[in-house]
């Protein structure tokens, strides 16, 4: 074994142990929701788009949120990276607890709070540039370059794109169909490692084949990180969830629970209406 | 057969092509405005064509093709590689590369300055500014676009040569000529900026807000999102407002002609009295040449010279955009 080599498995071996001891850190805590959301209500202007939501988002699961359109079901969701700040009518009240840390306080950095919680969008939109140098970007401004290679190549195997473009990681981006786009932007998401990803209707832009692929992907995903996913697809929610949070109009939470109770005997009427479809 | 009309015939009937005069006349009519832009250009490239010939040969084109020959009196080497121009001297010299020197003194030196600062003004415009202040600013800097270009020479001559270039120089013991490159370097590129800020902000406002929200969403800061995705992805409108710029610093006339002066020059000093194509024949179009002289023709070698440089650098422009637009989804 070449000393080179040495070096590099003593690394991998550093790694391994970094990440079981961080893996023992968040199991002590295991009940300890990763997201708390406290009266937290959301104007544009002088509109209410959200009202007061109460919730906890369990750390390693996958949250559905559902609701008719215009539900607030996004606005909650940009909430939590504070992606609402590039919105200059909106007001955030309330409070969004990450790891006991509220993120609407003062001294809370927007760039280094969205390090941590990645984002898939609604419709795929890569950079136009190569494919590596799209999931690379978000790694290159954390100036997490070293083994910048491993890294992307991980995250590619990881959105299950690998396979797929691993001989023209060199052509642009754009070059790629609709459901091979949005999983590059769910790579890109990844690859710098957020704890929490939060998408937002990710496959409604995509065909059926290319949604199963997504929707599979977001299974295997929740074993590293915790995934909060809007979706208007009931059938989507019920497959792929274990938590659902729905948002009914008027942005109002009317009930959040296990996705099976919520599915087969939810405590709300209306809810009930809106799962079988008597709603809207 | 009765003589009642078949109302299955009426319905044909509505639905059949009318010969429509008025539709044709109004057609020609519009054909014959745009023609007019057409039939122009095409007068001014062949008179431009025939004189310049003239300029060369010892007849004219038209001349020339009836009689079936012609002499050359200036050889193409001696234009395109004379280094002194002097055109109604008693020992006149045709070497065009003292005003080609003045024109690219100019043109590169105000790319210098309208390229950085219309870019970075742009960038403010697009990423940076809040709307209230784009919407006061962009007017503004459009205003900036609408000055008389004479205007800006006088500006140069009353404003930035006494005040600012030749005093700054007289610091450093140099002495500034009164008419210099500098001043018109200066103000062709303040000219030039709106022109690259401008168009460079539509680009960038062009650029779909997914893809700004994508890296904002990756962690990355204002000045990344900035310089890391929305300047590559509009970089074909922001290379195509340089190009712009550059061609209208080539074709820039007033301006230069007061803040540069008139005196045909190869130096790289942008301190000293410089030559531009444009001032030479704004210069020599006021009438004092007698029309078929060869001081006369050498107006029109200049101005094709000119003319293949300013179409150059649209095919350039076209080129360009073509090469580096995106096509988003």
């Amino acid at each position: 074994m070449s000393s080179q080599e040495q070096t590099q498995s003593n690394a991998e071996l550093e790694i391994e142990t970094e990440i079981q001891s961080e893996r023992s850190d968040r199991e002590t805590r295991a009940d300890e929701p990763v997201l708390e959301v406290r009266e937290l209500d959301v104007h544009y202007g002088d509109e209410r788009a959200l009202q007061p939501v109460n919730a906890d988002i369990p750390e390693k699961k996958v949250t559905a949120i559902i609701g008719p359109s215009g539900c607030g079901k996004s606005t909650f969701l940009r909430c939590v990276n504070r992606m609402n700040d590039q919105i200059d009518v909106c007001s955030v009240g309330g409070e969004l607890y990450f790891h006991g840390k509220n993120v609407y306080d003062d001294d809370v950095d927007p760039v280094a709070l969205r390090r941590k919680i990645g984002q898939v969008f609604q419709r795929p939109n890569p950079f136009p540039k190569s494919i590596y140098d799209n999931v690379a970007y978000g790694l290159r401004i954390q100036g997490k370059t070293d083994d910048l290679d491993t890294r992307v190549e991980r995250a590619l195997r990881r959105a299950a794109l690998w396979s797929e473009v691993e001989d023209r990681l060199d052509e642009s981006a754009l070059d790629l169909s609709g459901g091979q786009q949005q999983r590059l932007c769910i790579a890109r998401a990844i690859a710098p490692d957020p704890e929490v990803l939060l998408m937002d209707e990710p496959a409604s832009a995509l065909d059926p084949i290319a949604t199963a692929k997504v929707e599979d992907l977001i299974e295997d995903l929740a074993e590293n990180y915790t995934v909060v996913i809007v979706t208007h697809n009931m059938q989507q929610a019920a497959r792929i969830s274990d938590k659902t949070a729905v948002f009914l109009t008027g942005g109002e939470l009317v009930e959040f629970d296990d996705t099976t109770t919520i599915f087969e005997n939810p405590a709300n009427q209306a809810v009930e209406d809106y799962i079988t479809g008597k709603f809207g | 057969m009765s003589t009642d009309t078949d109302p299955s015939q009426g319905f044909a009937d509505e639905i059949v092509r009318k010969d429509n005069a008025e539709n044709r006349r109004v057609r020609r009519g519009l054909f014959g405005c745009a023609a007019i832009t057409v039939l122009t250009t095409v007068a001014i490239f062949v008179v431009l064509i025939d004189n310049a010939f003239g300029f060369f040969f010892d007849v004219r084109l038209y001349e020339a093709t009836l009689q079936g020959g012609a002499t050359q009196q200036i050889t193409f080497t001696e234009y395109f590689t004379g280094a002194r121009w002097a055109p109604s001297h008693s020992t006149p010299d045709f070497g065009i590369l003292p005003l080609i020197n003045g024109t690219l003194m100019v043109t590169v030196g105000a790319a210098f300055v309208s390229i950085p600062i219309g870019t970075a003004t742009a960038i403010y415009l697009s990423e940076y500014a809040r709307p209230e202040v784009r919407s006061k600013l962009k007017p503004a800097l459009e205003v900036l676009a609408g000055v008389p270009t004479i205007v800006y020479g006088f500006f140069a001559i009353s404003f930035i040569t006494p005040i600012f270039i030749r005093p700054f120089f007289e610091l450093f013991g140099v002495r500034a000529s009164f008419f210099n490159a500098l001043a018109a370097i200066i103000v062709v590129g303040i000219m030039t900026i709106p022109m690259v800020a401008s168009i460079s902000e539509d680009a960038m406002q062009a650029v779909p807000d997914d893809l700004r929200n994508g890296a904002y969403a990756l962690g990355a800061s204002r000045h990344e999102v900035s310089m890391g995705v929305v300047l590559p992805a509009s970089i074909s409108g922001v290379f195509a407002s340089y190009i712009l710029a550059i061609s209208r610093a080539i074709g820039e006339t007033m301006a230069v002609t007061l803040a540069m002066g008139a005196q045909p020059r190869m130096s790289l000093s942008p301190l000293v009295e410089m030559m531009t194509m444009t001032s030479f024949m704004v210069s020599r179009a006021r009438g004092e040449s007698a029309v078929g002289s060869i001081d006369y023709q050498s107006l029109f070698a200049v101005g094709l010279t000119l003319f293949v440089m300013t179409l150059a650098a649209n095919l350039l422009n076209d080129y360009i955009k073509r090469r580096y637009r995106e096509v988003y989804q």
